[in-house]
């Protein structure tokens, strides 16, 4: 059904638009950064497109890509009761300079989703009137829904008491609950030998 | 000794004022025990509002990313955790997009009827704290016990009063029971006695209109700018439901109304809630009349579903089935997925990433919770200290699921 929505915006910003696909009964759009918001707004003001709900927007890390996030919003219109993904990739192999602008200016939404990313993958939003820390305390140092966070890691506020004879466990050792279809969290780890995180 | 009542000149009393600072939370009892709200207050009057998350945070999507799929069936429990079935069901509702399936006739039925019980137990909790917010705590005695009921039934199916984890990808753990319909109908007569009684007892009490009509108003376009489902939404009038707009499991095929509210006050969003759960009421008769009395409930592919586990243990077929399944993991095709279903509070949306391998590569959760508690601040702000209490209340901020 919004395969039209797909040629639409191909015709209206044919050279921003990477590619695109129906998955599962989805239609996706994947444009270029630099077009993220063009296109956003272009879908909420055509009359064909009103797409008046930012349903979701969220990111996914995939660390031997470049650029390496995929930054992925879900539109919902309620009066055509039509939906479209839309997708667009930023950030270098660390994970550095990763930024598209904001879209909190057509959707009141896209302000906690985009903080929300912001913390849990370290992307900035540009004009965005509120970027800071949003589920994690100001003090978390890195971003934990990157793959190369650890999920062992752990970052207590305030350090654990020294009680001897008495060892601390990290919540989740290394390879605990993989399943052996996957084993790709093995990378490198952080040192651990931080006396106020042992 | 001067005259103590003397006459004071006007302008001496002007005292300086500046805005006071006031933290409500989060180990406020209002606040849910899970959020903080920061408030510049100026008189009672709140001029501005920080509202901050996140102290309820667990890591859900990382943990997500390091089991099988089947294993986040526990995690999702306890995002919603009033309504865990909702969260069960539209989590395998997804993976089952993803891997093409349907579930027999049996099980969308049965489905449904945990849902719509889980829904009714969502809006008894909203309901009955409200009520209880407010000094109403009669009213929230009764709606608890009602949901006990529902806790009990669920307990009777499933195993487990709260964090069920009953769903499974293409079917749910086991079949219902024989006295499930019975159970059921009783159950749901008891819930529509209770609404009945409450109306009675609040809607004619002053104290309690005063305190919700015309407060925590949001304008139409406010709440659908900020991403606003469910209850929440539909009391400012915008007949926006999952189950009506695309409908999943057997909601087509079942009657039932939309209620939509108009002033999109707190008093809307109380009665929204209670006009929801006689449809829900409603769509559970529907479903105990036409779902049948056996048939299969899981899908007979072996790729998906574990074998009985007479099977496991006597052929080796089942044995290499349930190894499989349980190490490696059931494996859905790669690519991505948004699938989304009628949670308590909204749209309950799921993204899930796959590689192909036993393992998830990304879980999304969109939780409505989180975007109706981001329009907190637009619906305090302006409004007086006092109506926080029923503003917050009704706006159902689940913790779990606001925060994961």
């Amino acid at each position: 059904m919004s395969k039209a929505l797909i040629d639409l915006v191909k015709k209206q910003f044919g050279a921003a638009v990477l590619e695109s696909h129906s998955l599962f009964g989805d239609d996706t759009l994947v444009v270029e950064a630099s077009a993220w918001r063009d296109v956003s707004g272009f879908l909420r003001d055509d009359p064909a497109c009103q797409m008046d709900m930012l349903t979701d927007l969220t990111a996914v890390d995939y660390p031997e890509r470049e650029p390496r996030f995929e930054i992925v919003a879900h539109f919902y219109s309620l009066s055509k009761g039509h939906r479209l993904r839309l997708k667009t990739r930023t950030g270098d192999e660390e994970g550095d300079d990763a930024e598209v602008d904001s879209l909190c200016e057509f959707w009141a939404s896209a302000n906690w989703m985009e903080r929300e990313i912001f913390d849990m993958f370290g992307v900035t939003f540009k004009n965005h009137p509120d970027l800071r820390r949003i589920l994690l305390y100001p003090e978390f140092e890195g971003h934990p829904l990157r793959k190369d966070y650890p999920a062992d890691k752990i970052q207590p506020l305030i350090a654990y008491r020294d009680v001897p004879n008495i060892e601390k466990i990290a919540p989740f050792s290394v390879d605990e609950g993989m399943s052996f279809g996957r084993q790709t969290h093995t990378q490198p780890r952080h040192d651990t030998d931080d006396s106020s995180v042992n | 000794m001067e005259a103590l009542d003397q006459e004071l000149d006007e302008a001496e009393l002007e005292m300086p004022t500046e805005p006071m600072l006031l933290n409500v939370g989060p180990a406020h009892p209002a606040m849910h025990g899970t959020v903080r709200c920061v408030m510049e207050l100026s008189g009672e009057i709140i001029e501005h509002v920080d509202v901050q998350v996140g102290y309820l945070h667990r890591g859900f999507e990382k943990m997500c990313e390091r089991g099988t799929w089947t294993q986040v069936f526990p995690y999702v429990d306890r995002c919603n955790y009033v309504s865990p079935m909702l969260n069960n069901v539209g989590f395998a509702l997804a993976c089952e997009k993803m891997l093409g399936v349907t579930v027999p006739e049996r099980c969308q039925w049965y489905r449904m009827i945990l849902g719509e019980l889980a829904r009714m137990s969502d809006h008894l909790t909203c309901d009955g704290a409200m009520a209880m917010e407010l000094g109403a705590f009669t009213p929230f005695l009764w709606m608890i016990k009602a949901r006990e009921m529902i806790w009990d039934l669920m307990e009777e199916e499933t195993g487990a009063r709260l964090t069920h984890s009953f769903g499974r990808v293409g079917g749910m753990a086991s079949p219902p029971t024989e006295n499930l319909k019975e159970n059921a109908r009783a159950v749901t007569k008891h819930i529509l006695s209770v609404i009945e009684e409450v109306e009675k007892l609040l809607l004619g009490n002053r104290i309690f209109l005063d305190r919700l009509e015309g407060v925590g108003i949001i304008t139409q376009a406010d709440a659908i700018s900020l991403g606003w489902t469910g209850p929440c939404l539909r009391a400012t009038g915008v007949p926006y439901d999952v189950r009506k707009a695309s409908p999943y499991l057997k909601y087509d095929e079942v009657e039932f109304e939309v209620p939509v509210g108009s002033a999109s006050d707190c008093f809307d969003r109380f009665m929204v809630r209670l006009a929801e759960m006689r449809q829900s009421a409603h769509i559970i008769e529907q479903c105990c009349q036409r779902m049948a009395d056996s048939g299969p409930v899981n899908v007979t592919d072996p790729r998906i579903i574990l074998p009985p586990k007479e099977e496991v243990y006597s052929t080796i077929e089942g044995t290499i089935q349930h190894f499989k399944i349980v190490m490696e993991g059931l494996k859905l095709p790669a690519g991505e997925v948004y699938s989304y279903s009628e949670g308590g509070n909204g749209e309950l949306g799921f993204y899930l990433v796959s590689d192909g391998s036993g393992t998830p590569y990304r879980v999304r959760i969109r939780p409505p919770c989180f975007l109706i508690t981001a329009g907190l601040e637009r619906v305090i702000t302006g409004a007086m200290m006092a109506d926080v209490v029923p503003s917050f209340g009704s706006l159902n901020m689940i913790g779990g699921e606001c925060d994961r």
